[in-house]
């Protein structure tokens, strides 16, 4: 067996592992981490088939972003498993029907998958050897793909105003610096002299 | 690709001398010194009071905003690198394509300012 | 056979790194404290060995001999990975950084990339720590360092992303190449002030060091740690500044190229240009500290939103647009 074989086997497996323990383990904190070290052997296997720029990204976007906010999200819940097994029963008839259209698609297409030998793949992928990777990436996307990254343009801007819509609450009462005012201030608007006589004061 | 993938197994190496060392240099403070816990050493810091509750309670929403906000910009980040490398092979198209797509990101930018959503206090 | 022998020959080149890595934070720590002490007329650490250079060595052997205390309320599998997490990551960037003309370990095509991967990650250990330890100023720490990082996070991108745009590669290698005529400092100089100020609230230094304010949070995500667990944190974060460092010098100060491509200057070998450029970097870091008020946190994000972002946004436009008008781009 070469190594190369072997690291594929050592991340297929340890990923296939992991996202067991995602669904499995009890603790939500522990899920989020063993879904990290999925994200991780994904980017493993990415870059073993020759995806170097795919890899990083995912694990910039999906650890270090995406997985953040599972992590902010997991760690303000108050754990509470009696809770959790009460809702279990109500959403599982969705649950159930998600999962099985879910797998009979799967089914679909792998029934339909021809296994051929030395089939040519419908798109080869340029080798690293002679492109780097990201290039390549680059020399496409902005150009034959202009609608598609157009469109993710699009939905990063609702993403962003959905977030704020769903998020922001004005809070009432919290002082506020404001740089500009505090500039803006001068002395005749905030001081003011008087001439106070003894034994009286100021209204 | 064996010569593109030669080019990682030292990081795989290097990974592995790192993780043996962060447990070594663990495990042996942990055998060669004295071990002795008592409850009031083992209680979590607080000033003058027990803890009574556990901590990790609620917090601002704000900061789920901001991982939120990160995950879009990161994003943007991420279609900027394969651009930025090709940007002498696509020409003028490949330009204006991602001056495209930074304008419609920088309207978004523009809302969340006038919106406050950028605001702490 | 000759795999063992590559093996054997790789393991020996990471120890070549890791050992001084490990040396350079040790005195780093000390330099610290000499630099502070000079620029406020004290003469720092005197007593262990002479000028006190045995110090951090005294420092490395308390805190080894010390317990390690696990809170009872704490969370004890991650508690225990969160420093350990610091430290590995802030070891395997040094796997792609290049010490000179073909000196370096993996010489991988997204070098940059991987980089900026790894130092995406740096909140975890933070976050892992602050959930983990079960305690108010812990988790409030680790709160406010996560979202901090996350917002320089997306300015550091955007500054990599201008360089970029005129190296033409993601290889750290091809980068200062690209330099050779011209350190990017001079023509991104805008860049180079956001990315030190940048590089500051990353690591978590002063003047941000919010996270790990002493006075309102007690040290913040770390407050529960003793003996070689904290030792960990500490560890990893220093050398995840000689790291952002020397990253620094790659991007903006010709790594190990010399500042003058002539006689003088060209006798002395790259790596040791490298680590002065490192040495003068780490300089400033040591300097913003001794000298600088600490931010507050709205002024932090602030900043970090509404300065930083639109700024190197603004920086990578125009840098593109120039290069494009005036055809001037590396193929």
């Amino acid at each position: 067996m070469s190594l190369e074989l072997f690291v594929f086997y050592v991340l297929a497996g340890v990923a296939v592992g992991a996202a067991a323990m995602v669904i499995s383990s009890r603790n939500p904190v522990h899920s989020v981490l063993f879904l990290i070290l999925t994200f991780f052997n994904a980017a493993g296997l990415f870059v073993l088939i020759g995806a170097e720029f795919l890899g990083m990204v995912l694990v910039v976007v999906y650890v270090g972003a995406v997985a953040v906010l599972f992590m902010f999200v997991v760690m303000m819940l108050d754990i509470n498993f009696v809770r959790m097994r009460e809702g279990m029963l109500q959403y599982l008839p969705v649950g159930a029907l998600v999962g099985l259209i879910l797998l009979v698609e799967l089914g679909l297409v792998f029934g339909t998958w021809a296994l051929v030998e030395d089939v040519t793949p419908a798109f080869p992928a340029p080798a690293p050897d002679q492109v780097p990777n990201t290039r390549a990436l680059g020399q496409l996307l902005y150009t034959d793909y202009i609608y598609l990254f157009q469109a993710a343009g699009v939905i990063l801007l609702v993403a962003i105003i959905g977030a704020i819509t769903l998020t922001l609450r004005e809070r009432k009462g919290v002082l506020r610096q404001d740089i500009g005012r505090q500039v803006a201030r001068d002395r005749a608007a905030t001081v003011e002299l008087r001439k106070v006589k003894v034994g009286s004061g100021i209204q | 690709m064996q010569a593109y993938l030669a080019e990682y197994l030292p990081i795989l190496i290097f990974l592995a001398i790192a993780v043996g060392l962060a447990v070594v240099i663990v495990a042996a403070s942990l055998l060669v010194a004295r071990q002795r816990p008592d409850t009031e050493k083992l209680s979590a810091y607080e000033c003058g009071f027990e803890p009574f509750d556990d901590t990790r309670g609620r917090f601002d929403v704000r900061f789920y905003l901001v991982a939120i906000l990160f995950i879009i910009f990161d994003l943007e980040v991420a279609f900027l690198f394969p651009w930025a490398v090709a940007l002498g092979d696509i020409g003028l198209l490949g330009f204006w394509s991602m001056m495209l797509f930074l304008g419609v990101l920088t309207v978004g930018f523009v809302y969340e300012w006038k919106k406050g959503a950028l605001e702490w206090e | 056979m000759a795999e063992v022998l590559y093996v054997a020959q790789t393991v020996v080149i990471v120890l070549l790194i890791v050992v001084p890595l490990l040396l350079g934070v040790a005195y780093l720590t000390y330099a610290e404290r000499k630099v502070i002490g000079a620029m406020q007329l004290r003469q720092g650490p005197m007593t262990v060995g002479p000028w006190g250079l045995l110090q951090p060595l005294a420092d490395g052997l308390k805190l080894f001999l010390k317990e390690t205390v696990v809170p009872s309320g704490a969370n004890r599998g991650i508690f225990i990975l969160a420093p350990m997490v610091t430290f590995i990551l802030a070891l395997i960037g040094w796997a792609v950084i290049p010490f000179g003309d073909g000196l370096v370990l993996a010489d991988i095509n997204v070098g940059v990339l991987y980089l900026f991967a790894i130092s995406s990650l740096g909140v975890y250990g933070i976050i892992m720590a602050g959930w983990a330890s079960n305690s108010r100023y812990a988790f409030l720490g680790a709160l406010r360092s996560s979202a901090q990082m996350v917002s320089y996070e997306i300015s550091i991108g955007l500054i990599i992303i201008s360089v970029l745009l005129t190296a033409g590669s993601l290889n750290l290698s091809a980068i200062v190449r690209a330099q050779e005529g011209l350190w990017f400092v001079i023509p991104h100089f805008p860049m180079f002030m956001l990315f030190l100020a940048s590089m500051l609230a990353e690591t978590n230094r002063h003047p941000f060091d919010l996270p790990e304010d002493e006075a309102s949070l007690v040290t913040g995500y770390n407050v529960e740690y003793s003996s070689m667990a904290f030792a960990l944190f500490f560890l990893g974060e220093y050398a995840n500044m000689i790291l952002m460092a020397a990253i620094c010098s790659i991007l903006f100060l010709g790594g190990w190229l010399a500042p003058f491509g002539f006689v003088p200057f060209t006798w002395i070998p790259g790596p040791i240009w490298f680590i002065l450029k490192i040495c003068a970097v780490l300089f400033i870091f040591i300097w913003a500290r001794a000298t600088l008020p600490r931010y507050r946190y709205d002024q932090l994000m602030r900043l970090g939103w509404k300065v930083f972002l639109p700024l190197s946004l603004l920086w990578v436009v125009v840098t593109s647009g120039v290069l494009v008008a005036f055809d001037l781009l590396p193929r």
